[in-house]
């Protein structure tokens, strides 16, 4: 019984789940035993025993350099700079960049302390000059905290020489206009283009 | 208790999976937290960016517990200032300052005003002026106003450029002038208004930046916060190229 409710406070940590979910997932795991809960274990210590953080950019991948890094067939001219690994995975799920990527940890927060020094900036200054990258692509959220991180990266990259741009912001594809925040239409009726 | 009140976002911290509490600097109630449930929501999330305006709606059982928010938004002041490094460190610190100094739940109305102003201010126009003026009223407001009136050892009113670290108060250019290296410099539109050059609005960032030390963070065993030292730097910047837009 010890073991069971051992299972139920770890499940119940996880992102979603509360005591009463995570009984409930224990109780179907523990049901099925060799479709569900064996190959879940089986899974976790092995993920465990492989993943790594890529030195780097800072994702995580089963190899360090990462597979991105590492893949030849990427641009090596393209930079795009998230802030979380999710971020990562955002974009790379759109397919739609061929470049490689500089994970920062997380972003400035003035609320949180956390300073320059707390996320992977001077690996990224560093990978700038060693790695002959053209353009920066800043793809941080668009939040106080977000865009404050964007000016700084764009202020320590300023000697580098290198193009820094950064994501468009604007009306999402099937946003009703009715709809969208004002913050949102001010930013889209700035960074109108020509049709 | 519930009460309706407009509010300036100072911050939202996060509150389990889905809620954040959040420092409102509201019109009538001070600085005052409350949960937002599902605070962390898409939709949500950009409503309660620092620096935002909103209507708020506080609830709870009794006075003293910390209560929920529904909020509103009433004006993106936020989304207006991200293309703009300067303005946007203004904009963080000014909420990361009144975050940090302000007594929960003491009423400051003119503060409120003062803010949205120069929150308002921060979209277009000379701002940095406009900022050294609000923490020397921020200053007055928590009782350690400066006295830029008369000279500290004369009483003479005219020609003050100087303040004492000591007292906070105004020193003549004749009475100070052999001390001139261990007192601030006093930029004349902190005292009269007018027009500031770059060297004025940072002196004046200087002197309120000492006294707000002093007398707000020092005594709590804390500092300025960063966002503060942030803006100090991109202006001492921007004046050493001659790209801060000036008043007047």
């Amino acid at each position: 019984m010890q073991e069971i409710e051992r299972l139920i406070q770890l499940l119940a940590r996880l992102p979603g789940l509360g005591p009463r979910s995570a009984r409930r997932a224990a109780l179907h795991l523990i049901k099925k035993p060799d479709t569900q809960m064996e190959p879940l274990a089986r899974a976790l210590a092995a993920a465990a025993a492989a993943i790594r953080t890529c030195s780097t950019c800072g994702a995580i991948d089963t190899t360090d350099p990462c597979a991105i890094c590492v893949n030849p067939e990427r641009d090596k001219s393209q930079l795009c700079i998230v802030e979380e690994v999710a971020d990562l995975w955002a974009i790379e799920r759109t397919g739609s960049f061929p470049g490689r990527y500089h994970v920062l940890g997380g972003r400035l927060s003035a609320l949180d302390g956390i300073g320059p020094e707390d996320l992977n900036i001077s690996s990224l200054v560093a990978r700038i000059s060693a790695e002959g990258i053209s353009e920066v692509i800043l793809a941080t959220n668009l939040t106080v905290d977000g865009q404050t991180t964007a000016h700084y990266i764009t202020e320590r990259l300023e000697p580098t020489g290198v193009d820094v741009t950064r994501l468009a912001h604007g009306v999402p594809v099937g946003g009703e206009l009715d709809y969208l925040d004002d913050g949102t239409l001010t930013a889209a009726l700035r960074a109108r283009r020509p049709l | 208790m519930d009460w309706t009140d407009q509010g300036i976002v100072l911050s939202a911290r996060r509150h389990g999976e889905s809620s954040v509490i959040l420092s409102l600097l509201t019109e009538h109630h001070g600085r005052h937290a409350g949960v937002v449930r599902g605070g962390q929501s898409r939709r949500r999330r950009g409503v309660l960016q620092p620096g935002n305006l909103v209507a708020a709606s506080w609830r709870a059982r009794l006075e003293e517990h910390l209560g929920q928010y529904t909020v509103e938004l009433e004006f993106g002041y936020a989304a207006r200032v991200f293309d703009r490094a300067d303005r946007l460190a203004a904009l963080s610190s000014l909420c990361a300052t009144l975050d940090e100094c302000l007594a929960e739940r003491e009423q400051h109305e003119s503060l409120f005003t003062m803010t949205l102003r120069i929150i308002a201010a921060l979209e277009q126009g000379p701002f940095a002026a406009r900022y050294a003026e609000w923490e020397l009223a921020l200053l007055s407001e928590l009782g350690f106003g400066l006295d830029l009136t008369s000279c500290a050892a004369t009483g003479v009113v005219d020609d003050l450029v100087y303040v004492s670290p000591r007292s906070g108060q105004a020193v003549s250019k004749a009475a100070g002038e052999p001390y001139h290296d261990k007192l601030f410099r006093l930029p004349s539109f902190l005292r009269e208004g007018g027009n500031a050059t770059g060297r004025d609005i940072l002196d004046g960032l200087r002197l309120t930046e000492y006294f707000l030390n002093r007398h707000v963070f020092q005594p709590q065993g804390r500092r300025l916060p960063d966002a503060r030292e942030r803006l100090h730097g991109l202006l001492r910047k921007a004046v050493e190229n001659n790209r801060l837009d000036l008043d007047g």
